[in-house]
This record gives structure tokens, C-alpha cells and sequence, in this order.
């Protein structure tokens, strides 16, 4: 296995906040990364650093071997590196297959418009959304604006793929179709950096978990390992019940 | 897109009829009075077309627009009186030299969004104007005369009116093209993007600093050349005239009364105001209470229709949206 992402002693500072502090982990190629934390760990400002909404005030991201800290956005997008939003940011007045064109013209592929269309919605289908294609997407109920997230972050082809919390607020059948859908997306090839609050599924999906506690690494591991670390249930499952729900499924 | 394709598409002919209407409707019976009528329609489609690209397409409130036509206006009258050029080359070099000022200008007012955007491109034009009534080469304040010898190589001045008018018109189909083409291009779509959530639109790729600085530029040529021919018609240029924001708010509700984002929306809107504007002007009760009407219809639209006249008929009939863009 070779490093897809590499993240090298990352700071973020807001003000006297430090949101991410010393941080360092690699993401390999082909597997799914899980990031636990709790609230206001740092989860979501990281990806932020990764994919250059934010440029950090030390440190380095090196992407498939090229350094992209502070790169704007949409290049990080054109490098191969997609992602899905916490709070979903769809294109309200287009509609599902238009959200999805723009991503595979302007994503990854960088295709002509011509030949967005066919990727497009290749990707809308591939999450389940193939007869909502021609729906406005301010129209789509909260689960299907997340397959929308994640419709889109597949039409651009990336090679590493962020998920924030792409299973919060879906009932337990659509978590369930959510998760099928996400492991075929490993199938394909595409390496995933998921952020997840859902225990039990991110348990399950990953390959290796990285704990974040207050900005900084507190553990790493198989979700075996990590679920069973002193430190982890100590800091982040001081809540006996939930503890418990690891062990579980370890 | 091959060309084949593009005249397959029913929308293309309807923009060609629209300016095939512009220029053949006075010509029959040589009614002078309807062409003033539709010259000034053919300006406000310009200026609200073009405003389109900013306000419709990429969500940005270009509140200061007027002020590519009246540069426009400046520096072709300029180039003509001072350096004898010809109408034709004046027109598109000043149009060309506004678009390299909005260029530069875009690059640093765009960092800005929402209101403070919109405040901005006010500050641009009053800082224009207070610069262009201070400038000796172009006349201060009292502006620049054109005599009326400038007219002879088109004929004469009645001559040169007809020749004015087919010009300005061509710019008007020309305004419309542009703003059809830039809707079904890529680029159109990663503008239609940033106007729908930016941030968004950048996390997909779209390279939104370059394409909303390419969109003001593109979007001050067409005005800028149509103010070179307009204050050329005038024979005069003079600042109050060549950068009145009255302009530019009639050009945001024209766009918005037809339906921003739309091709066809500007132009309905231009055509209906223009009409409506002219009936006010020559009314005895409602002399100049054209502006009245128009901050209230605004506030009705922005309420009521922020569709606009497009939105409205898009409605009633959703399959209207695969014919008119």
C-alpha cells in the first residue's frame, strides 16, 4: 500500500482556539479511513484544511505526492480529491443531474459538457437518486440532498473521496442503503476519508480509525484496536453505555 | 457544441427573429418616431442583457453597470474628436478598453460579496465619474461636443441615424448570442454555480475567482461599444449624463421584471419598460414618475415574482423551459 494523503504536523488556530494542533496521519490508498471525535474535535475543520476552504497556519497536506496546503478549492477538486458537506450545500434551482454535471466538468475528469451528462448520471444512479434525476435539488428531502452530496463527489471521478457525516439525520433503512452504497464505492476503487458519529457503522466500514480529541490525535488503529485502547474509552467514551457499544462490535 | 447543432435549436431563430423585428418594423413606412422608440429598447436590452451575465447568471448585484456605457461613450467620442478615428473602430476600441478596466477592476471588487459587492460597483462608478469630470482631455465637467462633420462620412445626420440605429441594434442581437451561448457553456453552468452557493460551487472545481473576473469583463464590452454609439448620436458627453445610476437601476429592474438568469427575460423586460417608460414620460398626470413605478414594480417582483416574467411562465407551462432559455 502506497499514501494517498499525507498529513504532516497540522495547526489551525481561531483566535486563542486551537481547533487542530500537531496532527500527523496518512491515508492509504483503497481504504476507507474512519476519524472519530467528539464534538468540537477538530473533524470537519480538517477537511477543511484538506480541501483548502481553510489554509492552516503550520504544517503540510501532500496529495498523491504534491503538496496542496492552501491550495483553493477548486483545484484541490481538480487534483481528485471530492467531498461531501456536514450541512449539505446543494445548487437549489438546478437540478439533480445539473448539480452532477458541474461536478464532472469541473471535478477531477474536467470533462467538456458534452460528456458530463453520461457521468453525471452514472453517479445519480449509482446512489439511488435515478428517478429523481430532473427533481430541483432544494426539492429532495434531507436523505436524498446527502445522496446528492454524494452523487456529485462521485460524477467529478475522484481518487480520495471526504465523507462528513453522510449517515447523521437518515433513519436506519436509509442508513442501511447508505452504507451498501458507500462499500461499493470502495469496490471502485476510490480510497474514503470519513468522518462519522454513527459508532456501530463506522466500526463496521472502516479499515483503520484515527480518534481526534480536542485537535490532537489521541489514538490509532484497527476499529478493534482503537475500541479497545484505555485512552480512547477513558477520554472519548468516558460514557459507560457507549463504551459498551464498542466492545460490541469489537 | 458544432454550429450544426446550435441552428437546430428552436431558441436560436427566435433571437434572430427579435432582431429581424428590430430592423425591419421602422423600416417600413420610414417611421422615425418608432425607431427612437425602439433604440432606446435596443439600449436598455444591452445594458440589461449584459448585466444579466453578472446579476442572473453568477448572483452578483451590479448596481454601478453604467458605468462601461458611459466610458464607452467617452472614449469613442474622444478617439473621434481628438484622433479622427471612425465610428465603427472608436466604438470597439473603447469597447475593448472598458472591458480591460473592468478586468482589472473585478479582479479586486470580486473578493467582495453580497451587499458590500453591490456598494462597490456604486463606488466604482461615482470614483469614474468624479475622476472623469476632473480630467481635462475629455472636457471636465462641461464633457465633449462632436461637431456635426462627423456625421458626413455616414451620409449626413439623418443618414447617420438609420446607420446608428442598424448598428446598435447589431449590438443588441449580438448582447443576446452572447448571453445564449454563455448559458449552454460550460462556463455558463460554473456561473450559474457560483449565482446558486459559491462556496459549493468552488469545492466542485469551479474556478470561481477567474470565471466571475471573466464574466465582468465579458459583461462590459457590448454596453461599453452601444455607449460609444449612443452619446455618438448625441453629438455631446458630459459626466452627469454619462454615469447616472438612474440608468443602472432601470437596467436591475428590467432584468429582473423579465426574469434574471433567463436570455429571453432581459429583453421581454427592456421591451415592456421601455413601452411603459415612454407612456409615463408623455403622460400629463405621470410625467418622470417613471422611477416611482419602477422602485415599486421591483419591490412587487423581488416580493411577489422573483421569477420575473420568464419565472411566471415557466409556471404555467414547465415545458416552456426546454424552448426559451
Amino acid at each position: 500500500m502506497t499514501a494517498l494523503l499525507v498529513i504532516e504536523r497540522l495547526n489551525m488556530r481561531f483566535g486563542g482556539l486551537a481547533a487542530v494542533q500537531d496532527l500527523s496521519f496518512t491515508v492509504e490508498e483503497h481504504e476507507i479511513l474512519g476519524l472519530i471525535g467528539p464534538n468540537g474535535a477538530g473533524k470537519s475543520t480538517l477537511f477543511n484544511l484538506i480541501n483548502g476552504v481553510f489554509a492552516p497556519n503550520s504544517g503540510r497536506v501532500v496529495f498523491r505526492g504534491a503538496d496542496i496546503t492552501g491550495m483553493p478549492p477548486y483545484l484541490v477538486a481538480r487534483a481528485g480529491l471530492a467531498r461531501t458537506h456536514q450541512i449539505v450545500q446543494p445548487l437549489g434551482a438546478m437540478s439533480v443531474r445539473e448539480n452532477c454535471i458541474v461536478s464532472a466538468c469541473f471535478g477531477r475528469e474536467n470533462l467538456p459538457l458534452a460528456r458530463a451528462s453520461k457521468a453525471a448520471e452514472e453517479a445519480a444512479i449509482f446512489v439511488g437518486l435515478a428517478d429523481r434525476l430532473d427533481s430541483l435539488a432544494s426539492q429532495l428531502t434531507i436523505a436524498g440532498k446527502k445522496r446528492l452530496e454524494l452523487a456529485r463527489a462521485l460524477a467529478a471521478q475522484p481518487t480520495l473521496l471526504l465523507l462528513d457525516e453522510v449517515l447523521a439525520g437518515l433513519n436506519s433503512t436509509e442508513v442501511e442503503r447508505m452504507i451498501d452504497v458507500i462499500r461499493r464505492i470502495r469496490e471502485r476503487g476510490i480510497t474514503i476519508l470519513m468522518i462519522e458519529h454513527l459508532m456501530q457503522a463506522i466500526m463496521t466500514l472502516s479499515d483503520r480509525i484515527v480518534v481526534l480529541n480536542i485537535g490532537q490525535k489521541l489514538a490509532e488503529g484497527s476499529p478493534t484496536a482503537v475500541a479497545n485502547d484505555p485512552a480512547v474509552i477513558e477520554a472519548y467514551l468516558g460514557d459507560p453505555a457507549l463504551a459498551a457499544e464498542f466492545r460490541g462490535v469489537a | 457544441m458544432s454550429a450544426a447543432m446550435i441552428l437546430r435549436r428552436p431558441f436560436f431563430w427566435i433571437i434572430a427573429a427579435i432582431i429581424a423585428l428590430f430592423a425591419v418594423a421602422p423600416t417600413l413606412g420610414n417611421d422615425v418616431e418608432l425607431r427612437e422608440d425602439l433604440l432606446l429598447a435596443a439600449v436598455y436590452i444591452i445594458l440589461a442583457s449584459n448585466l444579466n451575465l453578472m446579476l442572473g447568471y453568477a448572483g452578483y448585484v451590479n448596481f454601478g453597470s453604467i458605468v462601461f456605457f458611459g466610458l464607452g461613450g467617452y472614449f469613442c467620442v474622444y478617439f473621434m474628436s481628438a484622433l479622427g478615428w471612425g465610428l465603427a473602430s472608436a466604438a470597439l476600441v473603447g469597447g475593448a478598453a472598458v472591458s480591460a478596466f473592468a478586468l482589472l477592476f473585478g479582479l479586486g471588487i470580486l473578493r467582495l460579496r453580497g451587499a458590500y459587492f453591490a456598494l462597490s460597483t456604486i463606488g466604482v462608478n461615482e470614483a469614474v465619474m468624479a475622476f472623469v469630470t476632473n480630467f481635462a482631455p475629455w472636457g471636465g465637467g462641461t464633457g465633449i461636443y462632436l461637431s456635426t462633420e462627423l456625421f458626413q462620412p455616414l451620409g449626413g445626420p439623418a443618414h447617420a441615424l438609420w446607420v446608428i440605429y442598424y448598428m446598435l441594434v447589431g449590438v443588441m442581437g449580438l448582447s443576446l448570442y452572447l448571453s445564449y451561448f454563455i448559458k449552454i457553456s460550460k462556463f455558463g453552468l460554473g456561473l450559474l454555480a457560483i449565482g446558486q452557493n459559491e462556496d459549493a460551487a468552488g469545492v466542485l472545481g469551479v474556478p470561481t475567482p477567474r470565471y466571475k473576473a471573466l464574466a465582468y469583463c465579458v459583461s462590459a464590452f457590448l454596453p461599453a461599444v452601444a455607449g460609444g454609439l449612443y452619446f455618438f448620436k448625441g453629438a455631446f458627453i458630459q459626466p452627469t449624463d454619462a454615469f447616472d445610476l438612474q440608468f443602472s437601476t432601470e437596467a436591475i429592474v428590467i432584468a429582473m421584471l423579465g426574469g434574471q438568469g433567463t436570455v429571453l427575460g432581459p429583453a421581454l423586460g427592456a421591451f415592456i419598460y421601455e413601452q411603459l417608460r415612454s407612456w409615463l414620460l408623455t403622460s400629463d398626470t405621470f410625467a418622470n414618475f417613471q422611477l416611482v413605478i419602477a422602485g415599486a414594480l421591483l419591490l412587487v417582483i423581488v416580493l411577489f415574482a422573483p421569477g420575473g416574467l420568464m419565472g411566471w411562465l415557466y409556471g404555467f407551462w414547465p415545458r416552456l423551459k426546454k424552448v426559451l432559455e
